[in-house]
């Protein structure tokens, strides 16, 4: 019986990771953006709590704290921005906000 | 007296500085004393110099003033020193007097003209030029004489430059000199590696020294230096420019293409003829060259309908004659025919410019015709320096000098005979060539009626040089003659007692003599007969077309030298060499507008490359 202990969490990491790439790239919303980021946040704090539960060490459970203190601060950030931008462009779609696209002259 | 040499050059220098600065701004009458003075003043000086020389000569016969250094390096110092001995002597007296004749008559030819300062600003600063180039007793400050009177000439040449081809003249005499100057710039450099000097004495004397007779450094050296004697005194091969400086006013023709700077290359090789001594054979090159040379302009001469384009080709024709000279070592002899040649040429051009004023500017001879009683003047000064130029014996100048070189050449004991033979019939050529101009232009029916007067600064040159033209020659006299050898003893402390020789063969010393009149003969049955006339109207042949365009040397040139040039320079026009350069911008440029489209401006389409950025960097360090 082949043990699966770590294999399983770090196949669910790399998904969750695809998960968010996928939803950064495809979605337009910047709610729906800020989200992926969030899971693909958490993608890797689970890779990091595998990794120390697979060579038995806990440094993997600190970086995770690092990791939840990081993406509260990013939200944070990002909500902020996200504010500003909804009241200087009225909407959420990321591609509106262009302003620092090259200018074919 | 001599103490003042330094002033010869430096006052006509200063008449083109105040010229050039206030030309603009005085009257023309003012500019034509400022213009005419610097250079009369500078012939007084030269003159009280020459008179006080002819007794009190010093023992060495050489005088020199020392200016100021000039370049001083530790292998090489050249020094501005003014060089005064029999030879710089005689050709400072001549620019200096001719010079200012040519300036009194300049000052009634060209008045009225735009550019009536700007000219003698030019003519000014070529006697400076000029007297620099004689004087200069180190080969560099030569040098600087040497491409100054070349500026000079090519403005001069083209000093009517509203028209096209007075330009393309112009630069045409400044190209084909700069291009044997070019020769002569590598032999003084020659000189300068080899011998470690510049100054000719002590160069010359070093030569001696340290080169064998006949040896391969002093034959490379004079031939280089003959090259841009040859370009400046228009000799085959370069002679193609002359004729065509005639675009310039007539006096600049008088002065520059026919007394003065044309002489420059026979000054030149006599000023260094004991480096041309121990070159055998180059000096047997040129004296070829000089044969070849004074027949071919002969003939040129012999079909030329422009009066001033017949003297040019005479011009080239007589300085082969110096050159002839030269080529047998016969220094003085060269020398004398440069000092007659210098007075009688100047008469001619004069008079052909007296004649032209008079006939609304018309050169061509067979628009002329019956001017012998409606401008005696001209007709005078014209006629007694035809006399001289066909050398008619005893009665002109040209007879004497013409005589002394033809004396010299017979003994040459090379080829000496057949080149007194080639000399010989250009004789008879010149006489015959000349002689056509002055009975088509002072005979026959009036073709063009005369305008105008002339005034006394016409007259007095015009008489001053016709009595040169008929009295410089006694200066030197054959034995029959008295024997007088005035030129040959001023100059022996210089050149050397060379060229006098016992009397000749008397058949071939009468040869001599007879030749010019047979060449006036020949022009009178010829004109009586009408043939000049109808030939200048007929259908040219094709030896007469040959002939008219002086040979065909410059069909060839435009062939093999010009036509190349410029498809070169057409090629170059795009700076194919810049390639390479232009070619880094322009693919920046390329590479530059091919990533300015990834700039979209879309965070989400920044994070896409984000991730192929990542990994690739991935796979990088996985699989490298």
């Amino acid at each position: 019986m082949v043990d699966l202990s770590w294999q399983v969490p770090t196949a669910l990491a790399s998904v969750l990771f695809i998960i968010g790439l996928l939803g950064l790239l495809a979605r337009r919303s910047l709610v729906f953006v800020l989200m992926s980021i969030e899971i693909m946040l958490n993608a890797v704090a689970l890779l990091f709590v595998t990794a120390g539960m697979r060579w038995g060490s806990p440094d993997g459970q600190i970086m995770f704290i690092f990791v939840i203190n990081l993406a509260g601060a990013e939200i944070a950030l990002g909500l902020i921005l996200l504010l500003r931008l909804r009241t200087r462009l009225t909407t959420l779609d990321s591609d509106a906000a262009n302003l620092l696209r090259d200018v074919q002259v | 007296m001599n103490n003042l040499l330094w002033l010869v050059p430096t006052l006509p220098l200063l008449g083109a500085l105040l010229l050039g600065l206030f030309g603009a701004v005085l009257p023309a009458w003012c500019t034509a004393l400022i213009g005419t003075a610097s250079v009369g003043i500078a012939a007084i000086i030269a003159s009280s110099i020459g008179i006080h020389w002819y007794g009190n000569a010093p023992a060495s016969h050489v005088f020199v003033q020392d200016l100021w250094s000039w370049i001083d390096l530790p292998h090489l110092s050249i020094g501005l020193s003014l060089y005064l001995d029999p030879v710089s002597l005689l050709m400072m007296l001549v620019i200096t007097t001719v010079g200012f004749l040519i300036h009194l008559f300049s000052t009634e030819y060209m008045a009225g003209d735009e550019g009536y300062s700007r000219y003698f600003v030019y003519l000014n600063l070529f006697v400076a030029a000029m007297l620099l180039l004689v004087l200069a007793s180190d080969l560099l400050v030569m040098f600087v004489g040497w491409e100054g009177v070349g500026v000079c000439s090519y403005l001069l040449v083209g000093f009517w430059f509203h028209k096209p081809a007075n330009g393309y003249a112009a630069r045409k005499s400044f190209v084909v000199t700069r291009i044997a100057d070019i020769a002569m710039l590598v032999g003084i450099l020659l000189l300068a590696v080899k011998l470690g000097t510049l100054s000719i004495q002590p160069m010359l004397a070093r030569a001696v020294e340290v080169w064998p007779h006949g040896d391969v450094w002093p034959s490379l050296a004079a031939g280089l230096l003959l090259i841009g004697g040859l370009g400046k005194s228009a000799q085959v091969p370069f002679q193609t420019w002359l004729p065509d400086a005639m675009a310039g006013p007539t006096p600049v023709s008088a002065l520059i293409h026919a007394a003065t700077m044309v002489t420059a290359g026979v000054y030149l090789i006599v000023r260094t003829h004991v480096l041309f001594l121990l070159a055998p054979d180059v000096l047997m090159a040129i004296s070829i060259g000089a044969a070849i040379t004074l027949l071919l302009a002969a003939l040129a001469a012999l079909v030329q309908s422009d009066i001033k384009r017949v003297l040019a080709y005479s011009t080239i024709s007589q300085i082969g004659y110096m050159f002839l000279a030269v080529g047998v070592g016969a220094w003085s002899a060269a020398m004398f025919h440069f000092l007659t040649h210098a007075v009688f040429k100047a008469l001619l051009f004069l008079s052909a410019g007296a004649i032209a004023m008079r006939l609304h500017h018309e050169q061509n001879i067979f628009k002329m015709g019956g001017l012998r009683n409606k401008i005696p003047l001209a007709f005078w000064s014209f006629l007694i320096g035809s006399a001289s130029l066909a050398a008619l014996p005893v009665v002109s100048a040209g007879s004497f000098s013409k005589e002394m070189i033809l004396g010299s050449v017979w003994f040459d004991p090379t080829i000496g005979p057949l080149l007194w033979g080639a000399g010989l019939l250009g004789a008879l050529i010149t006489a015959t060539y000349i002689s056509r101009v002055v009975f088509l232009v002072f005979f026959g029916p009036v073709r063009t009626e005369v305008s105008g007067r002339y005034g006394v600064r016409i007259a007095v040159p015009l008489i001053v040089l016709a009595a040169g033209s008929m009295l410089v020659g006694w200066l030197e006299t054959p034995g029959f003659l008295g024997g007088n050898r005035m030129v040959t003893v001023l100059l022996r402390p210089a050149v050397g007692a060379v060229g006098i020789h016992p009397a000749m063969d008397i058949l071939a010393d009468a040869s001599g003599y007879i030749a010019p009149l047979l060449g006036v003969a020949i022009a009178f049955t010829l004109y009586r007969s009408g043939y000049w006339q109808r030939a200048a109207t007929a259908q040219p042949n094709a030896l007469r077309r040959l002939m008219h365009s002086g040979f065909g040397f410059d069909a060839v040139y435009d062939v093999i030298l010009v036509r190349p040039f410029m498809a070169l320079v057409r090629g170059l026009r795009n700076d194919p060499v810049d390639l390479v350069i232009t070619g880094i911008s322009v693919l920046a440029i390329r590479l530059h507008r091919a990533l300015r489209r990834s700039q979209v401006g879309q965070v989400r389409r920044y994070a896409g490359w984000v991730m192929v950025g990542s990994i690739a960097t991935v796979a990088i360090l996985v699989f490298a």
